[in-house]
Order: C-alpha cells, then structure tokens, then sequence
C-alpha cells in the first residue's frame, strides 16, 4: 500500500551488497512490515484483495459471453442492412490504408495506433464467432494496414496527400455510406451500435474544433458586437445540461429550420457539435490568456497584421498549452454520447442495452457491459496516450 | 565603407540630414495620469539617441508610442513620412520600417532561432524563404551566433537571446531601430556583447532610439541624449554637454543618483 511509503522516513538499510532474496526481504520489512500498524493494514488489505481476484475469476469462468457472440453486429452496426454492409467494410479498408501509410510516413506515435487498432482487429478475426465474411474483411484490413505501412515507408512524399486525405476521411466516408447519391443511400435511421457513437463522436470532435477556436478567438476581440455573441453563445451553451441541447436539436432545431428536413442523427451531431465548441472555446481561452503580452508585441512590432500575429505566434502556443484540456473534452464527448439514447438513438452502449433487455439473455447484461466497457476504455485511452506523445514531441525547446 | 547591417551609412553632417522622425506636442493619458507632456523631438537619418530618466518617467512608453504599441491621445508623430494615425495600413507600414528591442527579449519559443528571424520577412516582407533564411543567417554571423541556428530561444543564455532578438528585428531591413532597456533583464557578464552588437550597428549608420541606463554606452555612441523625467524632455544636448555640465536642476539630480 502507498500510505505505508509516506512512514518510510527512516534511514533505509545499504541494500546493494545483498543478494536478491535478501533484498526482497528488506524490501518487504521496510515497506510492508515497518511495525505492527503497518503489518495490519498490509495483511488486511492483501486478504481483501485476495477476495475480490477470486470473486472476479468466478464470474470470469461461470459466465456464457454468448450473448455478445451472438450479437456482434448488432452492436458494432445496428441494423445496417447486411447487404450494404460492404460500404463499411470499404470505409474500414480505406481508414486502413491512411492508417498504414501515414505509419510509414511519420513512424511514432501513429505507429501505436495502428498497432493498437489492428491488434482488435486482429482479436475479432480469430474470435470463432465472427462470420467468415467478416473475418475476410478484417485480415485485409489488417493486411492492408501493413503494405501501406511499407509503401509510406518508401515514399515519403505522401505527406500532404495524406493529411488531405485524412481531413476528407469522414466526408468521404459519408458518402459511401451514402452511395455516392447514385446507389440507394443507408438511411440513418438504420445505423446503430459502434458504427453511430464512432460518427458522431468524430464528426462533433471535428466540427467543433474550428467553431470552438473561432468563439475562442471571437470572445477576445476589440469589437464589442462579436465580443458579446460569442460570450453569449458560449455562457447559454454552458449553463444547459447536454441532455438538454439534445432535445433542442431534435425538437427546437427542426421547427427554427423551418422546411428544411434534417434526420435524427444529424441532429445529434449538430447537438454535440455546438456543445463541445462551447467547452473547448474556454479551453482554448484559457491557451491564449496564458500567452504573455510581450509576445503579441513582438509579432506586431515585426509588422505582423493580427491574423498573422495569431496563426504564427500566438495559437501554436495556446494550443499546445491547452492539448490535455482539449483532449480531455474529446474524449468526454466520445463518451457522451451515449446521451442519444434519450432521442431514441441506439449507440454502442444503447444497443447493449436493448440486448440486454431481450429475454433470451436474461440476466447476462454483465458480460455484455464488460466487452463494451472495454472497447470504450481502448479507444478513450488511445486518445490520451495520443495526446500526451503529441504534447512530448512538441515540448521542445521550450522554457 | 561597406555596411555590416546592410545600412546605407550616410556622410553628410547631422545637420544637413533629412528628418526620419518627427513627433510634435505628443500627449498621452492612462486615465487621469499624464504621462507623457508635450514631447517635441526631431530625429535625423543615422542619428543615435539615447534616452535616459528615472523608472515611471514615460521614456518607455514614449518609444512605444513611436511603433503604435501604445497609443496616443494628442499631438502628431511621423515616421519616414507616414503619419502615424488609427489607420491600420499606416501602423503596419511604419512597423515595417521600425525595429523594436524588448527589455524582455519576447522571443518565439516555439520556433528555432532561424524561423524566429525570418518569420517577418517571409510573411510580411513576402520574400522568399531561400532568401529570408540567407540573411538570418547573415545577421545571425554578424551577431556573432551562427552555430545557433537550429535551436529554440530556450536553449540559449539571456545575451544571446538578445542579441537574436536584434537580429530579428533587423531581419526586415528597418530604417530606425528602437531599443527599449535592451540590457536590462540580462546578468552583469551578458551586457557587453549586447551592447558591442548595438555599437556596431551604431557605427554602420542606423537611426537608434535607445532607452537604457548604460551610461557608458550613452556617454560614448549617443550622437544626442534626453532626459526625460515625469514624462516630459527635461534637457537635451550632446552627451559631453549633458553629463559634464548639466543645466537643470533634475538632469543634476537623476545624474548623481546614477554615476
């Protein structure tokens, strides 16, 4: 236990000439077994945690995970229609080729990702339960994600084609699922489970980025009309629960529009959307409060006009300064929106519970939350260990 | 005699110079304080000024003025010919013709020592990064810090960050360059090498203002020295005039106090 650590003030014994037995003795007697206190609470946490392994380990081994086997789709899809299936499919394959190839181009941290993402997909391929269809899809993904990682590898000059690419991705990847508007389109009524909390978490994570550093930006400005808007939108946002611009999106939103028709799920995403841009303006606020005046000064005193000032000096700074704060919004509305369930959405976690809720697997919704807390866990920690290498790489030279 | 910072060192006498700067009956409020009273100053091409005063006179603050950081409430300041007016054009010309010195340095931190000096003259100048990157490294061998080049401003010691911060600034060819206490955050042994880079530039013919309490370097580059003192030019005369035989009563008192 650490608290034990804290009474470790005394003089430790020289340990180095001992040998390894010895020393795990020290070891023990100095951190675990200082005096009786310490003894107690070292044996009656051990006892506890003995405990809680073995009432794990039971579980673990008594409980059928048939109701997840069975229900892969469901809950990585919904009811995507199996026949158009294949739109995802490609949508995945093309993800693994700017996966593979940006690994090869700029190696690092990339490299994680894609190693992280093909080890789950590597983990459904050999699960017996998934179709052999699917599993065909998953192994050229995972294949793919390698030979681009070679051809990135031996052509470096994919840089820009790449980033340009990756900002398409998800417009591009709409209109697959769309069709191209020449093959029927998906309706989005139909999209469900991973597939839905994965597009509207990205599309709000990167809509809301620009729009949060506009009202950023805009809540700072010397003119009093913008000033005043964007403090307005982002107090009003900020004072209403999530749950409640939902509602707004889906009933408010279609009778301001007027007759213009938007679907349930756009609607979300516009939701999340304005949001999250609330929150990351004031992260980002809080960046460019941080950025001494002297520096503002000294790119206008070189002659640089405020547009100029802000893109050169005085956001790259801010928002490196603020990346752990905006992460730490993303990953929070990755996670919300599990919210949807209340407009009637089924996300990943809303398909689990109306899994749940079939009476054919009654009372296994535990195995079913775990896979599905796991999942969650794997892609919010990705984010944050993205985070904190990007932070690392761009901390150089700093003061 | 060739320039080593690419100035076109004038050999005409001070006096049949043409005027570079011109400020006339500049006045300046923060709320009720005055600080800055009816400042009348000329300056010719190629002269070096520097300007002197106990802390809280407005000499900072008046060479502020000269580049729009601060701004002004009456009077009328020019600047190789540009009014200096709320127009935006007009302040960014002048900030092109004007390089400015932190007491502070303000260097980039994100950005390497080279991309801190051609910055400007990429995005403002719209030169060619070849050729902005070709004179910062220039300046950067004439302030004597050429093997520099590649790192961040957090890598370096106070003098040399200075001394980038100068070549900054001279970076975008300015015609007059203002120094705002530019050794005053550096330890004792970083002074020099900033002020022998500023002498330099001050034999090769660039018009300075200089805020300092170097009276050394005062005493031996200024072509004219001021006194400011509760924000308005006490005395004004050449730097043997002023420090050996001082007229006014203020200029004697911030003198002992000093030397």
């Amino acid at each position: 236990m650490d608290n034990i650590q804290l009474e470790n003030t005394e003089p430790v014994l020289e340990t180095t000439k001992l040998n390894s037995q010895k020393k795990l003795q020290l070891w023990l007697k100095n951190n675990l077994f200082k005096d009786w206190k310490n003894a107690i609470v070292t044996i009656v946490t051990l006892m506890f945690t003995i405990y809680l392994l073995a009432n794990i380990g039971k579980f673990l081994f008594a409980s059928e995970w048939n109701v997840v086997t069975d229900n892969l789709r469901l809950l990585f899809v919904g009811q995507f229609p199996i026949e158009e299936i294949w739109r995802l499919w490609v949508s995945l394959l093309f993800m693994s080729v700017l996966l593979g190839t940006s690994w090869g181009v700029w190696r690092g941290i990339i490299g994680h990702v894609a190693i992280s993402l093909g080890a789950l997909l590597l983990v459904f391929g050999i699960l017996p339960y998934t179709e052999n269809e699917s599993k065909v899809y998953l192994f050229s993904c995972i294949a793919t994600i390698v030979v681009f990682y070679f051809v990135g590898k031996y052509v470096p000059k994919l840089k820009i084609p790449m980033l340009v690419l990756w900002i398409l991705y998800i417009p591009i990847c709409l209109s697959i699922i769309n069709g191209f508007g020449v093959l029927e389109p998906v309706k989005s009524n139909v999209w469900g489970g991973f597939l839905l909390t994965l597009v509207i978490a990205s599309v709000a994570i990167i809509c809301s980025f620009p729009i949060g550093l506009l009202l950023a930006v805009g809540r700072r400005s010397k003119l009093p009309i913008i000033k005043y808007c964007c403090i307005l939108y982002i107090e009003l946002i900020r004072g209403m629960p999530l749950i409640m611009v939902l509602f707004i999106a889906q009933l408010l939103l279609p009778m301001f529009l007027g007759g213009i028709q938007l679907d349930n799920v756009v609607r979300a995403m516009i939701a999340f959307t304005l949001f999250s841009a609330a929150y990351l303006a004031e992260n980002i606020r809080g960046g460019l409060q941080s950025i001494p005046r002297g520096q503002f000064e000294a790119a206008q005193a070189l002659g640089l006009n405020n547009v100029k000032v802000m893109i050169f000096v005085v956001l790259p700074q801010a928002l490196k300064a603020v990346i752990p704060a905006m992460v730490g919004q993303f990953i929070s509305v990755f996670k919300d929106t599990s919210l949807v369930a209340v407009i009637g959405l089924a996300d990943f976690l809303g398909m689990g519970k109306k899994i749940a809720a079939n009476p054919e697997y009654l009372g296994k919704y535990m195995e079913l939350y775990i896979v599905i807390a796991f999942i969650y866990f794997i892609f919010c920690f990705l984010m944050s260990h993205v985070s904190k290498h990007i932070e690392k790489s761009l901390g150089v030279g700093t003061r | 005699m060739e320039s080593v910072f690419g100035v076109n060192k004038l050999t005409t006498p001070l006096t049949e110079r043409e005027d570079i700067i011109k400020v006339n009956k500049l006045n300046k409020w923060y709320g009720d304080h005055h600080v800055l009273k009816d400042v009348d100053l000329t300056v010719k091409q190629g002269e070096v000024i520097v300007i002197l005063g106990p802390s809280g006179s407005g000499k900072s603050t008046f060479i502020r003025t000269i580049n729009a950081l601060e701004e002004f409430q009456k009077g009328e300041i020019i600047v190789d010919d540009i009014a200096l007016t709320d127009d935006v054009k007009n302040i960014e010309e002048i900030r092109k013709e004007t390089g400015m010195v932190f007491q502070s340095f303000n260097l980039f931190p994100h950005m390497t020592i080279l991309k801190n000096i051609s910055l400007a003259p990429i995005w403002v100048r719209k030169w060619k990064k070849t050729k902005a990157e070709q004179i910062a490294k220039d300046l950067l061998e004439r302030v004597g810090i050429p093997e520099q080049a590649n790192k961040y401003p957090g890598q370096l010691s106070g003098g040399q960050q200075q001394r980038v911060a100068i070549a900054r600034a001279l970076a975008m060819q300015p015609k007059i360059m203002l120094f705002d206490e530019p050794t005053s955050a550096l330890d004792p042994e970083m002074v020099k090498e900033v002020l022998d880079v500023m002498k330099t530039l001050a034999e090769s013919g660039m018009t300075m203002l200089v805020v300092t309490h170097e009276m050394g370097f005062a005493r031996q580059v200024a072509d004219r020295i001021i006194l400011f003192d509760k924000g308005e030019i006490v005395e004004m005369g050449k730097p043997e005039e002023l420090f050996d035989n001082p007229k006014h009563e203020r200029t004697k008192a911030f003198l002992s106090q000093i030397l």
